[in-house]
């Protein structure tokens, strides 16, 4: 997994609440079998009408605004747990997703490559988005090891938790299956002295 | 005290993080064609093999048509995908019920009709409705593909314990309310993010009367409201249910497990971090209106007015009846539906196909409706025929498909079209998700069933007056 400490970026904003990973990368897209080239439909029914002509006032769309920060509304990633949408976003050239909240699932995909979600206060998303829509050029800061947002402008500074264990993996590009694996002998252990019928026998 | 939830974790930990999350054992890991290659590459990658095989089901359900199954799937990268479905199996060891096999089905109708699931074990699957299995009382939650790559590899999975919530739904159902009609009046309620960060116990009088399919169907869409799961204490309805299904511990080893089993309930003083309570007498048939779950109302009732809904949600919330092609305000009983979809993890097994045959038995489906039924698996499906319901389907002018998730996700070729409602009995209503421009409308198999015979939106209590017809 790319590791990640810190990146100063122009962000792009989409104030839409309850973006679920339908509208992220639709099932049909679902069909490829390697985690590449997912970025092309990112977003894909909002980017394109049905004869794939650009819909022009969609964010992604809009040339003024582009980096590698999506500034986005409440409960974002929430649906389907398809990883999918964690490498769509990826691949378009997101490393950070900044929202008020995440869905569970999403939160763990972004984690588990290399992509931040950063959880800030409603209302500093808020400031944020309209931040950026009355100047492109904005540029945000994000510094996983202190847990702040600067903006470049006012340096206002926005603090963001994160789990220990899950920053630790992202400052290094660890990965859980490396300490699941060092782990094997416990789990051989627990397994043996499991009761019988859990066992699945078939 | 512990609640039902903390018993099955803590048997699970295998170690702990410090300060981090737990490594928890998996007993049960479904797989399926979409979420699984990347994983099987993974292994590939660092040459590891699958740790357990013998714990691992692969089903073929998500990209797989619904007509023709005996045929090569003439969808080129639907072919492939499927395909590599059974060339990973076969390289690494797993028993696939694959397109054909008797056991083929929807991942989560086939764990419990097969009795693989089972109350007090972990269950995970790179699917979120993986919830559904919690109606046994087992912690069984989706995850995403990196995470099938790591069960795969070790059994295990690294877990942080989430928040516990307690739901109580008492009383006593009206008729014509069913199960799929309480947890959309409950994500009504609470919104499609009102238990995000939660696992969800539900318990309550009302809940403890339903029979396991019901009951399943409430925990398939805790999803819905953010929640990583659900889970109902297992009781004699259950107990019965997976007495003697194909993989259900048989012997000693019943007797063994059911010991356990009497003690899988929160303790008395067990501590939630949140509880709400609801009475059953309040709940009616539900649809939604809206592009997420949480957008329901009661058949009777219009669509809310915007100055009803908080100011930052107002956009969305026009957003949404724009795309539905509805106005706030107005009541949607009535409104010409042109499809009707049976099907999914949330209602496609086969007390939803009895409940619909039931009501159509005898009757024929309006001329503007295109309805379809997709039993939740081959299992499923052959139930159906050996007791007549696919007469009764055809009769009544429905078309009974083969076992897949269909038109729940789009991903086949049954999709809806562009700016067409669909009445639907699966778990959700996002924009497009049936197909781009797909309206649909979550409902119950009744309600599902009443619309279909009448060509409009219909609440199956007024149908049922006056047909004279029961369920
Ligand atoms: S039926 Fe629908 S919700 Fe259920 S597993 Fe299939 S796609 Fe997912």
């Amino acid at each position: 997994m790319q590791a990640f400490k810190t990146l100063t970026s122009t962000a792009v904003p989409l104030p839409v609440d309850d973006i679920d990973t339908d509208q992220i990368i639709p099932a049909r897209f679902l069909k490829a079998t390697s985690r590449d080239g997912f970025g092309d439909n990112l977003f894909r029914d909002w980017r394109f009408d049905s004869t794939d002509s650009l819909i022009v006032d969609f964010p992604l769309n809009n040339p003024v605004f582009e980096g590698q920060i999506l500034v986005t509304g409440s409960n974002f990633g929430c649906g389907s747990s398809r990883e999918h949408a964690a490498w769509a976003i990826g691949d378009y050239g997101f490393r950070v997703v900044i929202s008020s909240f995440f869905a569970d699932i999403f939160k763990n995909n972004a984690l588990n490559n290399g992509i931040l979600p950063v959880q800030l206060e409603d209302e500093a998303v808020r400031e944020l988005l309209h931040a950026i829509q009355q100047n492109p050029n904005l540029k945000l800061t994000v510094d996983l090891e202190n847990q702040v947002v600067t903006r470049d402008d006012t340096s206002q500074k926005f603090s963001f938790e994160i789990n220990p264990y899950k920053k630790l993996c992202l400052l290094n590009g660890f990965d859980d299956l490396d300490y699941l694996l060092s782990k094997q002998s416990v789990t051989s252990t627990y397994a043996e002295n499991m009761p019988d019928w859990r066992i699945l026998k078939r | 005290m512990p609640t039902l939830f903390d018993k099955i974790w803590q048997k699970h930990v295998v170690t702990q993080v410090e300060n981090g999350p737990d490594v928890l054992f998996i007993d049960r890991h479904f797989i399926h064609e979409v979420t699984s290659p990347q994983a099987f590459d993974g292994l590939r990658k660092r040459g590891l093999p699958v740790s357990r095989p013998d714990l691992t089901i692969a089903t073929a359900d998500h990209n797989v048509p619904t007509i023709n199954q005996h045929l090569p799937i003439s969808e080129t990268l639907s072919r492939k995908q499927v395909e590599m479905l059974t060339t990973n199996c076969e390289e690494f060891g797993v028993e696939l019920y694959g397109l054909g096999h008797p056991f083929q089905g929807i991942v989560h109708v086939i764990g419990p009709e097969l009795g693989i699931t089972l109350p007090g074990v972990t269950i995970v699957c790179g699917d979120s409705h993986t919830s559904t299995h919690g109606a046994f009382g087992s912690i069984a939650f989706g995850i995403g593909t990196s995470e099938v790559e790591h069960v795969l590899a070790t059994q295990t999975l690294l877990q942080a314990k989430p928040k516990q919530m307690r739901i109580h739904v008492d009383g006593e159902l009206g008729e014509g309310v069913t199960s799929k009609d309480i947890i959309l009046y409950i994500l009504s309620r609470i919104s499609a993010s009102g238990a995000t960060g939660y696992f969800v116990e539900y318990c309550g009088s009302a809940i403890r009367r339903l029979s396991m399919e019901a009951r399943m169907t409430i925990c398939n869409m805790s999803i819905e409201m953010g929640a990583r799961g659900g889970l109902i204490a297992p009781d004699e309805i259950t107990f019965n249910y997976l007495k003697d299904k194909t993989f259900t511990p048989k012997g000693e080893a019943w007797k063994q497990a059911l010991n356990e089993w009497q003690e899988l309930y929160s303790d008395r003083g067990a501590s939630f971090d949140k509880e709400l309570y609801f009475r059953a007498e309040d709940i009616e048939p539900m649809i939604t209106y809206g592009t997420n779950p949480g957008m329901g109302i009661k058949i009777t009732e219009a669509v809310p007015s915007s100055t009803k809904i908080e100011e930052n949600s107002r956009e969305n919330f026009l957003k949404s009846l724009k795309y539905m092609g509805l106005d706030e305000n107005q009541s949607m009983e009535g409104t010409d539906v042109n499809f009707v979809f049976i099907g999914s993890c949330t209602n496609a097994r086969i007390e939803d196909l009895r409940a619909v045959a039931k009501l159509i038995d005898g009757k024929t489906k309006a001329e503007n409706v295109t309805a379809y039924i997709i039993p939740g698996s081959r299992q499923v499906r052959d139930q159906a025929e050996s007791e007549g319901l696919d007469k009764v389907f055809i009769q009544a002018g429905f078309e009974l498909r083969e076992p897949g998730c269909s038109a729940c996700l789009g991903m086949n070729e049954d999709k809806i079209p562009k700016g067409e409602y669909c009445v639907s009995t699966s778990n959700r209503n996002f924009e497009g998700r049936q197909g781009p421009g797909a309206r649909t409308i979550l409902a119950s198999p009744l309600t599902a069933a009443a619309t279909a015979l009448t060509g409009k939106l219909t609440d199956v209590r007024t149908y049922l007056a006056q047909t004279h017809a029961s369920i």
